[in-house]
């Protein structure tokens, strides 16, 4: 079976991130970009299951700038076996890449697609729903645990309060959760070989979709600063405090 | 009026360096997850120790972090000079100088002599071991008479039938106890002059007549073994002898500058660790009433090592990218070893003391890189060397 995984290029996870002076957006220009953190462990669910005899072809999947073909080049270096880079400048939201990706798993078919719950950058956790929901397939959702047996998926869930687990008919959409596995680190004798796998690049048209964003960002801001700590001498203080300058109790 | 098209320009693949491509990058992404997940948050014991556990040279083989340039049958990746410095400046990022130069040597300063100076045989023989970690090499050049000045060693190989006879003492020899295999230069024509005459030899831990004199206690890369080898008419197979007779000056020399390169890219690794702990700290320490980070005298001068870390740190990209494509560069890394070497020391300096009181306690890691970086102007070339390397070439 195949399994494709769609990954993210995203500001790395330990760039502390600064909001543009024009409010527009956070700075990327000069700013060390990376696979999305969840993206990366799709990917390592992806490999497991190639290395178990499940997965047969895993392709990794990018799209916005020229450089998603490095993010690719990863997914490859860890142990993808092709990519498809879907090259466009445009603002990429959810619901552009929902369907772009409905068109190259239509073209693909794959059994699987495997993807990060959320990427790191705006964190919407909408793009694996609605991929699910365009192709009209079953979804497991924050999984921390996978197996695969016939035609069925058994996805453990982390949900609030506890674990689900959910039974799924494939074809289905995996959305990744930060339990599910430790990413392993590409060897560089396979960033060597990665260098050799083919990676195929497109362009939205070709795929019928218009990625013209359908929301309008309108203000980006720094999160308030924490304001310092302050010492209490009593609980009565602290109590006092609380009611009348917090104002929480 | 005609516009002059602007040149089309292919992206750089970082923009650290512009010689750098892809699979630097990803190199480095994976070195620094590397460093920072499995190194970080446990090497403090094996400064107490001294030394690196096998099981983490393994698994960095395992990597292929120990087989960069090594060629692709034996493991290696067959990859550049530059990637070398890459290696290096993130193992110094670690903040353990110890656990870099114990990887270093083993990469870039012992194993070379087999890898360029080997025969097909010797190199298949032992080269894939070393680049799974499971063989551990050093280097045994120096002597307590003879450091840089190789031409006053005093080791000698007497050639006795199908063997050699080894007697002689090495000094400060890295990874000297932890090492299975020690690429030794040993006089083998006692008449030659000067530098003429010198052999290299892989002698393999526990030949008979082969011990190690003393485990030496340093100021600091601690967690880095270092020891006195004592060789004592031990027999070494002719067979163990790397390149032609008595020309073994001459692999020496190659290998210093790759060393140099290496030590200059780990003290820049070093440099640019110490000023990210310095505005760590500086940021949320306060005095009089404010950060130290409010002090102008303290930003500015922050400010202005990492201007000079960060010039430095392309002068050995430069070297490395010159050597890549197989330019003598001799001025520029002798130029690297001298600025690094000092350099380091500046910055180290520097931010100890930005880290005032704390900056003297054991369990801060500035403390320790202080230790770290002093040997950076002594090792591999003493700045006073590498100095006169440089005047001569001055023109």
């Amino acid at each position: 079976m195949k399994i494709l995984v769609p990954v993210k290029r995203v500001v790395d996870y330990n760039v502390k991130v600064r909001v543009k002076s024009d409010g527009t957006g956070v700075e990327t220009a000069g700013v060390k970009m990376s696979m999305n953190p969840f993206d990366e462990i799709a990917v390592e669910e992806a490999v497991r299951l190639k290395e178990k005899g499940v997965a047969t072809e895993i392709i990794a999947v990018s799209m916005g700038v020229a450089q998603c073909g490095e993010t690719i080049r990863t997914a490859l270096a860890m142990g993808a076996d092709r990519g498809i880079l879907v090259e466009t400048d445009a603002d990429l939201q959810p619901l552009a890449v929902a369907k772009m990706l409905k068109v190259l798993v239509d073209r693909e078919q794959p059994t699987l697609v495997v993807m990060g719950k959320q990427a790191i950058d705006d964190d919407m956790n909408a793009t694996g729903q609605m991929l699910a929901a365009l192709l009209g397939w079953a979804q497991g959702t924050f999984a921390s645990k996978v197996a695969i047996e016939g035609d069925k998926a058994t996805v453990t869930r982390e949900i609030d309060g506890g674990l689900e687990t959910v039974a799924l008919k494939l074809p289905a959409v995996v959305t990744t959760d930060l339990r599910l596995n430790e990413p392993r680190y590409a060897s560089l004798p396979n960033i060597m070989k990665a260098r050799k796998k083919p990676i195929e690049t497109i362009k939205p048209a070709d795929l019928g979709v218009d990625p013209a964003p359908r929301l309008t960002v309108i203000k980006v801001a720094e999160p308030p600063k924490r304001q310092a700590g302050k010492k209490v001498g009593s609980v009565a203080e602290l109590v006092a405090k609380l009611k009348t300058e917090a104002k929480v109790i | 009026m005609d516009t002059v098209e602007p040149v089309a320009r292919e992206a750089p693949a970082c923009l650290d360096h512009p010689a750098f491509r892809p699979e630097h990058v990803m190199l480095r992404d994976q070195l620094r997850r590397f460093v920072e997940t499995e190194i970080k948050p446990v090497a403090a014991a094996w400064e107490n120790k001294g030394s690196v556990p096998r099981e983490v040279l393994r698994r960095m083989g395992a990597l292929g972090f120990l087989g960069i340039r090594y060629e692709e049958a034996h493991g290696g990746a067959a990859l550049d000079t530059l990637a070398t410095a890459i290696l290096a400046e993130e193992l110094g990022r670690s903040t353990y100088g110890g656990f870099a130069i114990t990887v270093l040597v083993h990469t870039d300063m012992a194993s070379p002599h087999l890898a360029n100076g080997g025969t097909e045989a010797q190199r298949a023989r032992w080269m894939p071991g070393i680049i799974a970690g499971e063989i551990i090499t050093a280097v045994a050049v120096t002597e307590p008479d003879a450091g840089s000045d190789v031409a006053g060693m005093r080791t000698s190989a007497r050639r006795d039938g199908d063997d050699y006879l080894l007697n002689g003492t090495k000094m400060y020899i890295t990874n000297g106890v932890l090492a299975d295999l020690v690429f030794v230069a040993a006089r083998t024509d006692p008449q030659a002059k000067g530098s003429r005459g010198i052999s290299i030899f892989a002698v393999e831990r526990g030949t008979p007549g082969f011990s190690v004199g003393r485990a030496l206690d340093k100021q600091g890369w601690r967690s880095s073994d270092t020891a006195e080898l004592v060789f004592d008419d031990c027999r070494v197979a002719a067979a163990n002898r790397l390149g032609a007779e008595n020309r073994g000056f001459y692999a020496i020399m190659r290998n210093f500058q790759n060393e140099r390169i290496v030590l200059g890219a780990q003290a820049m690794g070093e440099a640019q660790a110490m000023i990210a702990l310095a505005l760590d700290w500086v940021r949320q320490r306060r005095a009089f009433g404010a950060t130290l980070w409010e002090k102008q005298a303290i930003r500015q001068r922050l400010a202005m090592l990492s201007a000079r870390v960060a010039a430095a740190r392309q002068l050995v990209y430069h070297a490395a990218w010159l050597d890549s494509l197989g330019h003598d560069c001799t001025l520029q890394v002798s130029q690297v070893k001298a600025l690094c070497g000092e350099l380091v020391n500046e910055v180290a300096y520097a931010c100890q003391q930005f880290h005032g009181g704390m900056g003297y306690l054991r369990e801060s890691a500035i403390e320790r890189m202080v230790r770290d970086a002093r040997v950076q102007s002594i090792g591999g070339g003493a700045t006073e060397v590498m100095l006169e390397e440089v005047a001569k070439r001055l023109g």
